[in-house]
């Protein structure tokens, strides 16, 4: 038995419109999603990963409500549309996510402040301290000013902020992408820890696979704006059905390639989002390609069905 | 997870300790600069001047005595009299009383209207930020002495109006400058989290832009102090600014150009106390710039 979903994605379609007329009309839109359906149950943590391009920024904009898909819908079980305390985001880049003007006890405790209860400076402070010792910041350095810490803790003080309202959700936006190496396994330790501690529901975007292997119980890939496959971790990184997720798989670095592995793949590129390709989005990059992929590809349900793994491709379960 | 309580609780004592740690390493820097110390003791010696005045005045600054009319100077008076026998002396002291009081409030008024103007404009975007950037283009269109004269002469030839004048021309830098600053901190993460939370305009301007987009406020407000006593003096000499027989630098040096070849005490005290008060500003505000900005050093 599934249980209910905290947050539901609908066929969630974004497209911008670019290069206006002279009366400012649109000429062009270019489709940064394109109908992604997902739903998140209570204690998930879900990856998604993609190349650059694929939508996955865009994917978190709308998550967190910066940006409104264009059509679709999106609902949150906690719906608070005012506030969206239910969801809160930590972004990839620590430098630029914490203001450098404020002490961090007023950045840990801003989402508070700004959602309109005015809690008193004493009580502010206390939240703040206790939401540091959770992180792994000492309380006493919570009167300093961001450029007095390192990366590492600047993303555990962005941590910090977005536990203060007790989110249902926090969307994980590459933590640990701007980071040293040693300091990303410490960082993905604490959201695991705090995950298991308060049954916290993470999102996890990434474009590194060990990343995603090590968080997240199930991963969804995307591809031009849609999910091309979606299921368990281990179902979809050891057993892709995708071509696509297979073409990802084999273009992880490997220790055993030593770097001089025949290249699996041609290079090719992303096909532009202005355009669409007709039928399979990923006919014009897929050594199978064949007769059927001229029709749009629908996301199919492969045999075990109570794992959930879905595949867009026709040929996934041939 | 427990919240631990061997921690000693916050107070703002605490806080106000940082703060004060900060002042002190702002100090520690201008002492470090010897041109900035330099502006900031003589308007420190200003402000005194400005505020003991009635003290350190030997005469009467409107005290008319035709019998002592042009005397140069002398132990009595110190930096002569002028045309009707008042004392340059305490008319120079009284004068800062005018001039240095005119650059505060312009400045003032000018940065926080135009810098809570700019950085709305720049936060919101769009058609308003349009308008606005419009409408600070024209006044800028027209040479801003111009504009002041023109507008000071418009309102009435007094102290008040001429500071009128000088404020409205001068607010458009201000919106330019926050504007441009604010157009930069919009895109930061910081303001993208903070409307990830649900924050208000209003609270994303006050915490996050007005924050960052301040320190070249600053000093450019700095630097237009000096800026601003030189105009209000030049209003003053054309005759838009004080009027007799209001003791202002610049009115002095105006009608003591009529006597200037054979008494040249007259314009020079006033002239002096204006060139010395808005270089001291001029300098004071570089060195601020140095500390508050490194980017900008050297420019």
């Amino acid at each position: 038995m599934t249980p209910t979903p905290i947050l539901q994605m609908k066929d969630v379609h974004v497209r911008f419109p670019i290069n206006p007329d002279w009366l400012g009309r649109p000429r062009q839109h270019v489709h940064a999603l394109n109908g992604i359906s997902i739903d998140v149950a209570r204690g998930d943590i879900l990856g998604i990963v993609g190349e650059s391009g694929c939508g996955k920024s865009t994917l978190a904009q709308i998550l967190v409500g910066l940006l409104k898909p264009t059509s679709g819908s999106l609902q949150l079980a906690k719906q608070d549309a005012a506030t969206r305390s239910g969801m809160q985001i930590v972004f990839q880049d620590p430098q630029s996510s914490l203001n450098p003007k404020l002490p961090v006890w007023k950045i840990i405790t801003e989402p508070v402040y700004a959602l309109g209860d005015r809690p008193s400076q004493q009580a502010m402070m206390d939240l703040a301290k206790s939401l540091a010792i959770q992180v792994g910041i000492r309380p006493e350095y919570i009167y300093r000013f961001p450029h007095e810490f390192s990366g590492g803790q600047r993303q555990r003080i962005a941590i910090a902020r977005a536990l203060s309202t007790n989110p249902e959700i926090i969307l994980l936006d590459e933590p640990t992408s701007a980071l040293d190496i040693s300091v990303q396994a410490q960082i993905l330790n604490l959201l695991q820890e705090l995950q298991r501690s308060r049954n916290m529901t993470f999102i996890l975007i990434s474009h590194n696979v060990s990343v995603i292997r090590h968080m997240c119980n199930r991963t969804a890939v995307m591809y031009l704006g849609q999910i091309v496959e979606v299921g368990a971790t281990l179902d979809v990184l050891e057993n892709p059905r995708h071509p696509y997720t297979q073409l990802l798989m084999e273009s992880v670095p490997k220790l055993s390639d030593a770097g001089f592995s025949s290249d699996p793949a041609e290079k090719t590129e992303l096909p532009s989002n202005i355009k669409l390709p007709a039928g399979c989005f990923f006919k014009d990059r897929c050594a199978r390609a064949t007769s059927g992929c001229q029709t749009p590809q629908a996301l199919v349900t492969g045999e075990p069905r109570q794992t959930g793994h879905q595949v867009r491709c026709h040929l996934a379960y041939a | 997870m427990n919240v631990s309580t061997e921690h000693p609780i916050a107070s703002i004592e605490e806080v106000k300790s940082q703060r004060s740690k900060r002042i002190g390493y702002f100090f520690y820097r201008v002492r470090k600069s010897p041109l900035t110390l330099l502006g900031a003791s003589i308007i420190l010696f200003m402000l005194c001047v400005m505020l003991f005045a009635p003290w350190l005045a030997t005469h009467d600054p409107n005290a008319i005595d035709l019998m002592k009319r042009l005397q140069p100077p002398s132990a009595a008076h110190w930096f002569g009299t002028d045309e009707v026998g008042r004392d340059i002396y305490s008319r120079v002291v009284f004068g800062s009383q005018q001039s240095i009081s005119v650059g505060f409030f312009v400045v003032g008024v000018a940065g926080v209207v135009g810098t809570l103007v700019g950085c709305f404009s720049g936060s919101v975007g769009g058609r308003i930020d349009g308008l606005i950037m419009r409408l600070t283009d024209t006044i800028l269109s027209v040479p801003s002495l111009v504009l002041t004269m023109a507008l000071a002469a418009a309102l009435g030839a007094s102290l008040f109006n001429a500071m009128l004048a000088i404020t409205l021309v001068r607010i458009p830098y201000y919106v330019r400058l926050a504007r441009g600053q604010a157009l930069g901190i919009r895109e930061m993460g910081y303001v993208k989290a903070a409307r990830t939370f649900g924050a208000s305009r209003w609270h994303i301007v006050r915490w996050h832009i007005v924050r960052n987009a301040l320190p070249p406020v600053v000093v450019q407000a700095t630097l237009d102090i000096g800026g601003t006593i030189l105009v209000a003096a030049a209003l003053g000499f054309i005759g838009l600014g004080a009027q007799q027989p209001t003791a202002e630098w610049g009115t002095m040096v105006a009608t003591g150009r009529n006597y200037i070849l054979d008494h040249w005490w007259y314009s020079l005290f006033p002239g002096l106390a204006i060139l010395i008060t808005s270089t001291s500003f001029n300098l004071f505000g570089d060195g601020i710039r140095d500390i508050l900005d490194p980017k900008q050093r050297g420019k």
